[in-house]
């Protein structure tokens, strides 16, 4: 059975959250969004940044709301639309930034860039594929050597619509099933595959309707709401902990921008971005806090400046650092 | 070759095993030996493996480490990867080479980049198997050898044995690298006889081996080439010619040092080879000797390999069509005259 979540704000506060989770939650939503419009003014203003980024723009609720029901020793497997993934995981924004300006003090000293910028093992961000669905056969394998492990760990794999049409997603979510794999697949549903839209690539309603085919659960979830995906999170997380396997979680959201930092995205129609922008994340989920007096205006304006100040000095950090030596690539292609 | 072997100091390591058996103890040893070790493969368990490799496996070690699977063979390699993560030693098989372009993706653009684009952070310590059928008369998708293919992908570590000491000794240095490497067996080798020793060892990986000395001529043979150069090798001595046959054992790394030397000695070189020849193995190689031993050579480099024509399911055509010790004979002859 497809099951849909959706929460009401009044109730944000009886499923368990702390107004300390709550404030963070946002605190990390406006920090994805902030880096990701500096990204753009470096990348389109200042030509600071260069190759194709895929800025995460709109969909902050999603890794937010994952990464918050996740424990110490969970990981999850980002993709190339990463930056929200490195950060909600806790990932410094300076190591974040400066590997996207390529330097040696960024989480890949600079070899992986944008597409890879949220390895970092040791902050529980285990690897990110730049390969649309390749990242899951890879979390089924981690998976399978927690199962090895007998530990209650479990990993997360991040990918979009587009993966679904993927080999590797078929591939790997069947070898998930069948070894019930504590694997939670989030499938980022931003509606567009570059410029190929959802509704055209998948002849289903909701994406999550794919799980019924491989005998796990679905879970469709509006992923504009962070306490919905980390409630869907919760849930799935706490099956496959008991060994009943995988689920695949659609999160529904909307890329606010273009595929990458270049597009203009002129394929899409005018009133549905505008409609997206209604339900853009942040913004609703400020007024949500501020009207169960979990924060207020001048709180969050707090947050804010802290977040800008933090990014100034990302930015400054990261072009202040120096670029690894030519001489040392061939240190890194075996070891 | 140790010691033991030359001298026959001890009897029990004078054994003769087949090149399948020399592989079936190196993954047995393996996996009694190191916990972390687990098989990962389509019909390795209950089958037995295609070839019987792995057979009674599955019962010895239990369904955990001797692990089927559906026919996924990128979610194989990807899950060995993630397990390889996670600090565990995958051995996946892959059933015929002509299915690792199904897993190339992973092969070429994860294990072998995870390390590099991490910045170092991440190993991926994967043993992928598998093995060609040439001469078996599989047809254009079961024969396929390609190694080549994987000649470009930095990361990679490719080795190809030949012999039953050289099976078992690869083997055993793929256990202990970091990297992931591409194990390639041969099928109609499998039943090849050679001495094995029955203690642990390690053929390092880039060092390759002079299977024969000689004056004359440099055969560079890979994989099933190698014993086609012996017998041609053979043949050509009992006329007078002195051959030397060199198997680089593994061309990622290929050890150019070990053929170079061989060059200077003899001035002439032929590459014996069962991929076809358009920018096989043996191109790389001929490019690397003329970069390194220009000066030293007296003819043009000849290969001897597969023609660049899908492989034919005709037994008969199949044999006009696979290089052999004949096709090289010819060759090492007409190198000599010319």
């Amino acid at each position: 059975m497809i099951k849909e979540i959706n929460i009401l704000p009044k109730d944000y506060l009886k499923l368990g959250l702390s107004k300390d989770k709550l404030i963070w939650m946002l605190k990390k939503m406006m920090e994805i969004r902030f880096f990701e419009e500096k990204v753009e003014e470096l990348y389109l203003m200042k030509g600071l940044i260069t190759g194709p980024a895929h800025l995460y723009f709109g969909e902050e609720a999603v890794a937010v709301g994952v990464c918050s029901a996740l424990e110490n020793g969970d990981l999850i497997i980002s993709n190339h639309r990463g930056h929200g993934h490195a950060l909600a995981k806790g990932i410094p924004i300076k190591e974040v930034m400066a590997e996207l300006f390529g330097k040696a003090s960024g989480t890949c000293k600079g070899l992986g860039g944008s597409m890879h910028v949220a390895i970092s093992p040791e902050r529980g961000s285990l690897f990110a594929s730049a390969i649309v669905g390749s990242g899951i056969p890879i979390a089924v394998g981690v998976a399978l050597a927690f199962k090895y492990e007998k530990s209650d760990r479990v990993v997360v794999t991040f990918f979009g619509d587009g993966a679904v049409n993927t080999g590797a997603f078929h591939e790997g979510v069947n070898l998930a099933a069948i070894w019930k794999l504590p694997v939670i697949l989030v499938c980022e549903n931003n509606m567009y595959a570059i410029g190929m839209k959802a509704e055209k690539a998948v002849a289903l309603k909701n994406l999550a309707e794919r799980a019924l085919g491989y005998g796990i659960s679905g879970v469709t979830v509006n992923g504009n709401d962070p306490v919905a995906v980390w409630l869907a999170t919760k849930e799935a997380i706490e099956k496959a902990r008991k060994g009943e396997g995988p689920t695949l979680l659609e999160c529904k959201t909307y890329r606010l921008k273009g595929h990458g930092i270049y597009d203009q995205a002129k394929y899409r129609q005018k009133e549905e971005v505008e409609a997206w922008l209604k339900k853009d994340p942040i913004i609703n989920f400020k007024k949500n806090l501020i009207e169960i007096n979990v924060s207020s205006e001048s709180d969050i304006q707090a947050l804010e400046n802290e977040i800008k100040r933090e990014l100034e000095e990302a930015v400054d950090f990261a072009q202040k650092s120096p670029i690894l030596p030519f001489e040392e690539l061939k240190n890194y292609v075996y070891a | 070759m140790p010691n033991s072997i030359k001298r026959g100091r001890e009897k029990k390591t004078l054994r003769e095993l087949t090149y399948a058996e020399a592989i079936r103890e190196a993954l047995r040893n393996a996996l009694i030996k190191n916990p972390k070790v687990f098989l990962i493969g389509e019909d390795i368990g209950a089958y037995g493996g295609a070839f019987k490799i792995t057979n009674g496996f599955l019962e010895e070690f239990g369904p955990e480490r001797v692990r089927d699977t559906p026919i996924s063979e990128a979610a194989i390699v990807g899950a060995a990867i993630g397990a390889a993560l996670m600090g565990f030693k995958p051995i996946a098989e892959i059933m015929y080479m002509d299915f690792i372009p199904i897993c190339l993706e992973q092969l070429a653009n994860q294990a072998a980049k995870i390390r590099f684009m991490s910045g170092g952070k991440l190993k991926v310590p994967i043993i992928v198997r598998t093995q060609y059928s040439l001469g078996r008369a599989h047809g254009a998708q079961h024969s396929q050898f390609i190694p080549a293919w994987l000649l470009q992908v930095p990361g990679l570590k490719v080795a190809l044995p030949s012999t039953p000491y050289d099976a078992k000794g690869l083997l055993n240095q793929a256990l202990k690298e970091e990297n992931p490497v591409l194990y390639i067996e041969c099928s109609l080798l499998y039943r090849v006889k050679g001495p094995v020793p029955e203690e642990d060892y390690s053929i390092p990986f880039g060092k390759a081996d002079v299977k024969k000395e000689g004056n004359d001529v440099t055969v560079v043979a890979i994989s099933r080439m190698v014993h086609e150069a012996l017998a041609a090798a053979k043949i050509l001595e009992e006329k007078g010619l002195s051959v030397e046959v060199i198997d680089p054992r593994t061309i990622q790394p290929l050890d150019i040092e070990t053929i170079m030397n061989s060059v200077k000695k003899t001035g002439r070189v032929v590459i014996a080879e069962d991929d076809h020849k358009t920018g096989g193995v043996g191109a790389e190689i001929a490019a690397s000797i003329i970069e390194n031993a220009f000066d030293y050579l007296d003819a043009p480099i000849i290969r001897v390999a597969s023609p660049d024509i899908p492989i034919p399911f005709s037994p008969q055509l199949e044999i006009a069509y696979m290089p052999n010790k004949d096709k090289l004979i010819q060759a090492i002859n007409a190198l000599i005259k010319g």
